[in-house]
């Protein structure tokens, strides 16, 4: 039973939350739509005049726009496919009566708390360099000329270093909702004289499908991000061949200091992620109703 | 006989289970046996697993390095502060939202979800811009509060989670014996909720320590955590594989003991609650 006084009392507490995360938000958001629509550059002080348009026209048609968009895509999209699949496999593995099941998990998790700086190193420099690297000494002991995993496949090496990041997580939820099944609906529906395939489909396939949602959509809001990984490897290098949206906008933001610029791909960058956060909030608003 | 087949299955279950998550920790057991080889060792040709002349020279150089200790405390003091900062804000809010709610409870807890999903970029330039202005740049104040508002939706999510499953009953009940709001909190809620705080707390711990973007974009040298200090290996300094391997075991451990603590929780924090 809440009272008139607890009610307002709840109303003050929250205020502050409310308050920083409005102004955290709201704000910076507010000046990046009007840097956006500004001519401005941090070595052109004095020089900021309304330009319209022009930035997004400019960050629109530049070849790296494409290029990024297009690696955005197929980080996104080849992280996904690997971490759930292989995701999938190892949840329903773990699921088995195995020996010493805490300490695999435990092994299989732990790359989820390797700061990204750190992966991407360990990675760069202990197994794809070409010289002292871990697989280039596999390749040279089985006749092979040793690959150069970051220059000649940039995007495809920083597709698998995320993708080792990112494995143990869908891998954690969907163990957790492989081991939330409900076994007594299994059996009852097993009674009622459902077949294993009849089973698997309609009470399996739908209870995963649900934690596969909450891993697809939680991953690519992540996966939009990320940037450690690429500025630790090539800098988006050879040409834009590992730029994602992320740090092309950092360059053009702080390397090139172009302000207008970097801020309409910004814009572009917070309408991309909000057509997956709205699937995201859509999922997360039902689960509040129960 | 069918057990026999059962004690099989379990047999080679196991064995590819254990490959596989050998296989996965891998790269993390070669950094930390890079750290203890020479760094000639490192480099060698033929990369011995095991039998190479074990030295802790590494960790001693790495630690006799004070930087290497003052980007520790900045990793400490960013990670703990944000999440002592979270809590203190996040905790009555969540209150408020699981013992008080009212018909838009709902749609603020939504809209805090939606700021988690402002990808950073879209904010980059105007908190350059203010925290250059307010002479935030390279500090560790800056990145506490930076921590903390990006951390917030979910510490105040996991709570709020957490606090739900408490029946408010219990609390109705303190207020019956004449407990005051403030006492009720302090002495009945945070109690019974001590284990959703703690892995609250953990989970921020966690995040606020591995987070890289806003730490490699706003810190240069003063205030950098282990994250940019890492990053600066990516020079031709980072080709010393077993000095790179000793800094990154010490930045990764208590993260790593800590993750371990928390798996469980993990799933709730990570997922808002969508995945129990």
């Amino acid at each position: 039973m809440a009272t008139t006084s607890s009610r307002f009392l709840g109303r003050v507490m929250i205020s502050p939350a409310v308050a920083l995360l409005f102004i955290w938000m709201i704000v910076p958001l507010a000046m990046t739509i009007y840097f956006s629509f500004q001519n401005y550059n941090l070595l052109m002080p004095g020089v900021q005049e309304f330009i319209g348009w022009m930035n997004y026209e400019f960050f629109i048609t530049d070849p790296a726009f494409l290029a990024s968009f297009n690696n955005t895509l197929q980080l996104v999209c080849g992280v996904l496919f690997i971490t759930i699949v292989g995701g999938t496999a190892i949840a329903v593995l773990l699921d088995q009566a195995i020996v010493g099941r805490n300490i695999v998990r435990i092994l299989v998790l732990a790359p989820f708390f390797v700061m990204p700086t750190v992966s991407a190193l360990v990675w760069k420099n202990m197994f794809m360099n070409p010289v002292n690297g871990l697989f280039a000494h596999l390749f040279t002991s089985l006749g092979l000329e040793p690959f150069d995993f970051l220059s000649q496949a940039p995007l495809a090496s920083i597709i698998l270093i995320v993708s080792w990041q990112w494995l143990p997580f869908a891998a954690l939820i969907l163990l957790t909702a492989i081991q939330s099944l409900d076994q007594e609906q299994l059996e009852a529906a097993e009674l009622d004289g459902a077949g294993p395939i009849a089973r698997f489909y309609y009470i399996v396939v739908p209870h995963l499908s649900r934690a596969i949602t909450a891993v697809v959509l939680i991953e690519t809001i992540f996966l939009l991000s990320v940037f450690a990984e690429i500025l630790v490897t090539t800098n988006g290098g050879p040409g834009y061949a590992s730029t994602n949206i992320t740090y092309l906008i950092y360059s053009q933001s702080l390397l090139d200091f172009d302000v207008g610029a970097g801020s309409a791909g910004g814009i572009i960058a917070v309408i991309l992620a909000n057509i997956v956060a709205i699937f995201l909030m859509r999922m997360i608003g039902k689960n509040l109703e129960k | 006989m069918r057990q026999s087949q059962l004690l099989r299955q379990k047999i080679v279950y196991s064995i590819l289970a254990w490959t596989v998550g050998i296989a996965i920790f891998f790269p993390i057991l070669w950094m930390v046996l890079t750290s203890f080889k020479t760094e000639l060792e490192a480099v060698a040709t033929n990369p011995s697993f095991l039998f190479f002349d074990w030295t802790s020279e590494n960790y001693h150089t790495i630690l006799a390095e004070s930087r290497y200790f003052s980007h520790f405390w900045n990793s400490v003091v960013i990670s703990l502060g944000s999440s002592l900062l979270g809590l203190l804000i996040a905790v009555p809010a969540a209150w408020a939202m699981a013992f008080v709610p009212n018909k838009r409870t709902k749609d603020v807890l939504m809209w805090m979800l939606s700021t988690k999903m402002l990808p950073p970029v879209g904010v980059l330039v105007p908190i350059y811009l203010i925290f250059r202005d307010f002479d935030l740049l390279d500090t560790k104040l800056g990145l506490v509060i930076v921590m903390t508002l990006i951390n917030l939706p979910i510490m105040i999510w996991m709570l709020y989670t957490y606090f739900r499953e408490i029946p408010s009953e219990v609390l109705e009940a303190a207020r019956m014996d004449g407990a005051t709001i403030g006492s009720e909190i302090v002495h009945v809620l945070l109690p019974i909720a001590l284990p959703g705080i703690a892995s609250t707390l953990l989970l921020n711990i966690i995040l606020a320590w591995n987070e890289a973007f806003w730490t490699l974009i706003l810190t240069a040298a003063k205030a950098a955590p282990l994250t940019a200090f890492i990053a600066s290996y990516s020079s031709p300094e980072g080709l010393f594989y077993a000095k790179l391997s000793a800094a990154s075991t010490l930045a990764i451990a208590p993260i790593l003991i800590i993750g371990w603590f928390s798996q469980k929780q993990l799933v709730r924090g990570l997922t808002f609650g969508a995945v129990k």
